[in-house]
């Protein structure tokens, strides 16, 4: 694997987690992927301000409908499918 | 306890920009929601809403007046202007102290602050229209119409989100009982069809891609309107003294808040907003015959609204029609519940209960009588409307045909 690649994506894990983890009002190091988004205090409120923090970081943009938050095709549930999906947007925007 | 009657109703509003035009919409179930006309709309995420197109504000007001009018001014001063005419009602030195206005609007002169932001932010400007502030505050259209009829009684501008037009007809009702006032222009007006006032819905994230559906299973949201519906409210014995013609009575009104969350609404707090207007209107459960739903096509307000009917009508729940126009004109924010209780006028004069549009398969949820899609004839003696406000607060208006 290219190592540059690698550290882009700890740097975008790194990012998610401290976004996330602002949220929550916790430590980083506190957030584990498998933490589920609604256990870590993050409502549907808390979870348009997160996606409007990653839009704003990334550049990039999350396809979230509050109404239908599945249709969109993106897991927001835990850490780790939010890093996923970030991942995924982040290199489709970089093709 | 006076009771007070509608004499005059005038509108401008994405279905029509008059009373019998927006019936006729109304009647027909004609969806205004389409692509918006506006500057950047290229940068938006979901470019629709529905518009007041072909409005020309140049065939109802000079040029100099223009100058201090924002949209949402020139809307409420349209739809004064056929509410006052429709009532007979003149400028008269006796009327005016004993006269008043109070408007609903939530966002105020949108398009004059976002034109000023634009001219200092982006366009590196040193000045704004010298009239920025007299066109952008929230009491100008009321000032504006206290103005064009000499009414010199009591006048302010509502602001409560959604409900605002609700909870100005219903301070206009207390008004009048009260013998503060024998007649009071009311209503609301809203004109956010702004790439500022769009941007900023589109940050929560429950605006529609794609049309404004309540009660489907389909729906993904909610879609903007602009424009202002405007009622001449007077007291019977004022109304009757000078022979006028009967509208409707507002029987009723009743606002509540919920207490709990600035943005999700709230079961109880809707019910018991309801369950006040019926009590103040003393009405029966199964004497309410229609009701325009707050009904706004998003999951969190649909499902709390049918569930707050139920609460409120009981056991007559089932057996009353619902729908919700905003499927059809969109969601005018503080000028909603005005233009919306136009449709409640319609079921109560003509027995004509307009659609909820756009309704492919019903949302289990919504388990109620939603007359969907077509108009369905029925005669009606009362009505409630509904407006559900952010911040948690409610406001029911209830009307009756006599």
């Amino acid at each position: 694997m290219d190592p540059t690649m690698t550290d882009r994506t700890d740097d975008i894990e790194r990012s998610v987690i401290a976004i996330l983890a602002r949220q929550a009002v916790r430590d980083p190091a506190d957030l584990s992927p498998g933490d589920r988004l609604e256990a870590l205090g993050i409502d549907s409120m808390g979870l348009v301000e997160t996606i409007f923090a990653i839009e704003e970081t990334f550049d990039v943009s999350v396809p979230f409908n509050a109404n239908a938050p599945e249709a969109g095709g993106m897991d927001l549930t835990t850490v780790g499918t939010v890093v996923e999906a970030v991942r995924g947007l982040v290199s489709s925007k970089a093709a | 306890m006076r009771r007070v009657v509608i004499t005059g109703a005038g509108t401008v509003n994405p279905l029509g920009d008059n009373l019998v035009d927006t019936w006729a919409a109304l009647r027909d179930g004609r969806v205004a929601i389409g692509p918006l006309d506006i500057p950047d709309a290229d940068r938006l995420a979901h470019p629709i809403g529905a518009a007041v197109s072909g409005f020309d504000p140049t065939a109802h007001f000079p040029a100099q007046r223009l100058g201090l009018l924002d949209r949402f001014s020139q809307f409420a001063l349209v739809a004064a202007r056929e509410a006052m005419g429709q009532a007979g009602l003149v400028p008269d030195p006796a009327l005016g102290p004993r006269a008043g206005v109070i408007l609903g609007n939530s966002g105020g002169g949108m398009t004059t602050q976002d034109e000023g932001f634009r001219a200092v932010y982006e366009g590196g400007r040193i000045r704004v229209h010298p009239f920025t502030v007299p066109r952008l505050m929230g009491n100008a259209p009321s000032a504006h119409l206290t103005m064009e009829f000499g009414f010199t009684g009591p006048s302010f501008t509502v602001s409560s989100a959604c409900a605002s037009s609700n909870h100005a007809i219903g301070q206009a009702l207390a008004m009048i009982r009260s013998g503060q006032a024998d007649v009071m222009l009311t209503g609301g007006t809203e004109a956010m069809l702004t790439f500022g006032g769009l941007k900023a819905w589109e940050g929560l994230r429950v605006m529609s891609p794609t049309g404004c559906r309540p009660f489907c299973t389909s729906r993904d949201g909610m879609v903007q309107g602009e424009g202002a519906a405007v009622f001449v409210l007077e007291a019977e014995e004022h109304a009757r003294a000078r022979g006028a013609q009967v509208l409707a009575v507002v029987a009723g009104a009743a606002m509540t808040s919920d207490a709990r969350d600035i943005v999700m609404p709230d079961r109880d707090g809707a019910a018991a907003a309801m369950t006040g207007a019926l009590r103040d209107a003393d009405l029966a459960h199964g004497d309410i015959g229609y009701i325009n739903a707050h009904g706004t096509g998003t999951a969190a307000n649909d499902r709390t609204e049918c569930a707050a009917i139920r609460q409120a009508l009981r056991h007559a729940a089932g057996a009353v029609a619902i729908s919700s126009t905003k499927s059809l004109h969109g969601h005018l924010i503080g000028g909603a519940g005005a233009v919306e209780l136009l449709a409640c006028l319609l079921a109560l004069r003509e027995g004509v209960i307009a659609p909820t549009a756009g309704l492919r398969a019903r949302d289990p949820d919504c388990d109620l009588d939603i007359v969907a899609n077509a108009a369905r004839r029925a005669p009606v003696a009362a009505t409630l409307s509904n407006a559900f406000a952010f911040g948690g607060m409610n406001a029911v208006i209830a009307l009756t045909a006599s």
